[in-house]
């Protein structure tokens, strides 16, 4: 393959890679020894399978795909670590990788010595990496620990670190592995802050990421892999709805309820079980945005019971309720004698955004006391499909309407 | 901003970069030296403290309590003058076994120059040397040593110990990858390797109980350089190398034996480190 035009940054042809995976791990020389005739058996572990790829100079690519899609091990042959079976890559700049969290600190040295030394092999001289330390620690805001050994940071502070070296050296081509499931909040913003400025600078950016939220809001363009495969390179909308088709249609949990964690309360009533379906009253956990979703629980009461308020609490992964239905603003259930069963459901129009969620059930003394009954928390979990993602919690069903007047401005020439 | 194509190929051994090449290993280097004295009170001033402690005690035992070598003349820097060498060659490929191993996060994160990491062991080791020169030098001076010209060319079996150590390292280092067992044997290795060298005995010693043996022993091209440097520090009454080994004839022997393991050590080295991160 000859070289890419001026254009492409990074071009990848018919990359494959595969790892040999010992059945049984030979790791001395005694059990050669011993066992010299013995043949040692491989599984092959086909990582990468003829992956073409070529980015533009200055693009934000995102590389999202599941554990184990190979979208670590293409970083790896990109920055030069592994060396891939067969194919071709060819990089335009300087490349500064960002894999498994890390630039590879000592634990053993100080973040002084670390930021010196891993500014030297990311392509500094030593006296521009001296130069640029203040520059580094201060974007880390780190400045108070600079003496301590790497060993004593958090994991949040080691990647703080690490992701300050890679941005001060100057690379035109960042590859970045994961590096935001770590750190706080207000990190990562900066983080992103930085790597938009980088874009505009012109640099050229790769992103394996888990989180398509971030795909959509960052990324020019995406690769979605599978295997080691490629599936689908293009609009990260597109790649995202791909890749939430390909992950929760095997996770198989369709139908079956999750009653696992957190049942407290008084005990006047036991939730039985929890479950979710869909319009034609199908058991299912996954829902294509748009479509009905229906919550539905059975309980049953121990003691005597007047009025209970039922509500159902669906919460975004943080935890963080995004939905809340409770049946106190309906019609009073009336009394209960034990024994009795209870069938409900919430059903609505599902505007959530794509997603995991949970649902927890709640049932509740009446009045504003909030005294529990019964309580499952993450009773179960639901899936939410879909392309519409705008970036924000629900994508509620909207119109634009667009008025135009003035006379338009005649055409000069 | 430079805007060169070029093809990711994967992780070398080395570096068409020299510069580059050259700070990478010196970075290393200093921060493999750092870690070694981290928190010790006295710091940098052990690595001239320790040998300087340790000689002292085997020029006391040597030369004042067992008497070894009364007839060999200037027996205590004949003894030092060996230890340290061999303290050196001991120090870069016990050290360099372990490298690639010690420095995974590296090998697994950043595609460099594979070979930086056993040549920046040897680079330390060097420095070590170096300090340790300096102590020898103070006790060249205690023994009343003439100062001769052949003093300029002790630098040149001393290299020759480096690219011995180098090259044995990286085969060492090469195959721990794969073997973990590589250390404790080359320590046993090691232990064997220095009662068979003269160190703590004269050569002359060995020469007078049996002409095959004093071939055998000298064979070990560390043994000859050892020889070779003692004769470039206290001149004429010191046996050359080539006498030590009975003909300058058989200097073939350990000369063949250097080359041939730092030649299998590169080319080893060469061929396994690229692979190294995967197998880690």
């Amino acid at each position: 393959m000859p070289e890419p035009p001026a254009h492409v940054a990074v071009s990848i042809e018919g990359v494959s890679k595969a790892f040999r995976l010992p059945h049984e791990r030979v790791h001395t020389l005694k059990e050669r020894l011993v066992h010299p005739l013995r043949r040692r058996s491989f599984e092959r572990l086909q990582a990468l399978e003829d992956v073409s790829l070529a980015v533009e100079k200055g693009e934000f690519f995102g590389i999202v795909g599941r554990n184990g899609s190979g979208k670590s091990t293409l970083m790896k042959c990109l920055a030069g670590v592994y060396s891939a079976d067969a194919g071709e890559m060819w990089l335009r700049g300087r490349m500064a990788p960002f894999i498994e969290l890390g630039v590879g600190f000592n634990p053993e040295l100080t973040a002084h010595d670390n930021v010196l030394l891993n500014a030297v092999m990311l392509g500094l001289t030593p006296e521009q990496a001296r130069e640029r330390y203040d520059a580094i620690l201060d974007f880390a805001g780190l400045h108070a620990f600079q003496d301590l050994k790497l060993k004593n940071y958090s994991s949040g502070m080691q990647v703080r670190l690490a992701f300050a070296v890679m941005v001060h050296v100057d690379a035109d081509l960042l590859l970045i592995d994961e590096v935001l499931a770590v750190g706080d909040a207000a990190f990562q913003q900066k983080c992103y802050d930085v790597l938009q400025d980088a874009k505009r600078a012109g640099r050229t950016i790769l992103l394996v990421t888990h989180d398509m939220d971030q795909v959509q809001r960052f990324c020019d363009r995406a690769m979605l892999l599978e295997r080691g495969r490629v599936v689908e390179v293009g609009e990260p909308r597109e790649v995202a709805r791909r890749y939430m088709a390909i992950n929760f249609a095997s996770h198989g949990d369709e139908g079956r309820p999750t009653l696992t964690t957190g049942a407290g309360g008084t005990g006047r009533a036991i939730i039985v079980k929890a479950w979710s379906q869909d319009a034609d009253g199908t058991h299912t956990t996954t829902f294509e945005q748009g479509g009905v979703c229906a919550l539905c629980l059975r309980i049953r009461f121990v003691s005597d019971a007047v009025d209970p308020v039922l509500r159902a609490i669906v919460s975004d992964p943080d935890g963080q309720p995004v939905f809340v239905a409770a049946s106190e603003w309906h019609e009073p259930l009336g009394a209960f004698v034990p024994g009795e069963i209870l069938d409900l459901a919430v059903s609505f129009d599902n505007w959530l955004a794509p997603g995991r969620y949970s649902v927890t059930w709640q049932v509740l003394h009446p009045g504003t006391g909030r005294r529990v009954m019964a309580e499952q928390t993450e009773a179960l979990s639901i899936v939410v499909t879909g392309s519409r993602a705008g970036g924000g919690v629900v994508d509620i069903p909207h119109a634009f309407d667009f008025l135009r007047s003035g006379a338009a401005p005649e055409r000069l020439g | 901003m430079s805007d060169v194509a070029y093809r990711v190929t994967g992780p070398a051994t080395g570096s068409e970069d020299p510069r580059r090449f050259w700070h990478l290993t010196l970075t290393l280097a200093r921060m493999d030296w750092k870690v070694r004295f981290f928190g010790s009170v006295l710091g940098y001033v052990w690595s001239l403290l320790r040998p300087l402690l340790l000689f002292g005690i085997l020029y006391l035992v040597f030369s004042e309590v067992v008497g070894a070598g009364d007839d060999v003349e200037h027996f205590p820097i004949v003894l030092l003058s060996g230890m340290m060498l061999f303290f050196f060659f001991s120090e870069v490929t016990g050290s360099a076994a372990t490298s690639l191993v010690d420095r995974e996060a590296l090998v697994r994160k950043v595609g460099f120059p594979r070979m930086v990491v056993p040549l920046a062991v040897t680079l330390v080791g060097a420095f070590n040397l170096l300090l340790n020169l300096v102590v020898l030098a103070v006790f060249l001076a205690l023994n009343g040593v003439a100062v001769r010209w052949t003093w300029l060319l002790v630098p040149i079996p001393l290299l020759l110990v480096g690219v011995l150590a180098t090259g044995t390292g990286m085969l060492l280092a090469a195959l721990y990858v794969r073997f973990r067992d590589i250390k404790p044997i080359w320590d046993v290795a090691l232990q064997a390797l220095f009662y068979a060298t003269p160190i703590l005995y004269p050569v002359q010693l060995v020469q007078e109980r049996s002409e095959t043996l004093t071939h055998v022993l000298m064979a070990s091209p560390l043994a000859t350089l050892i020889q070779w440097t003692r004769r470039l520090l206290l001149g004429d009454d010191t046996p050359t190398a080539a006498s030590a080994i009975g003909g300058a004839e058989w200097l073939v022997i350990p000369g063949g034996i250097l080359v041939a393991l730092t030649v299998l050590g590169f080319w080893v080295f060469g061929r396994t480190a690229p692979r190294a991160a995967e197998e880690l």
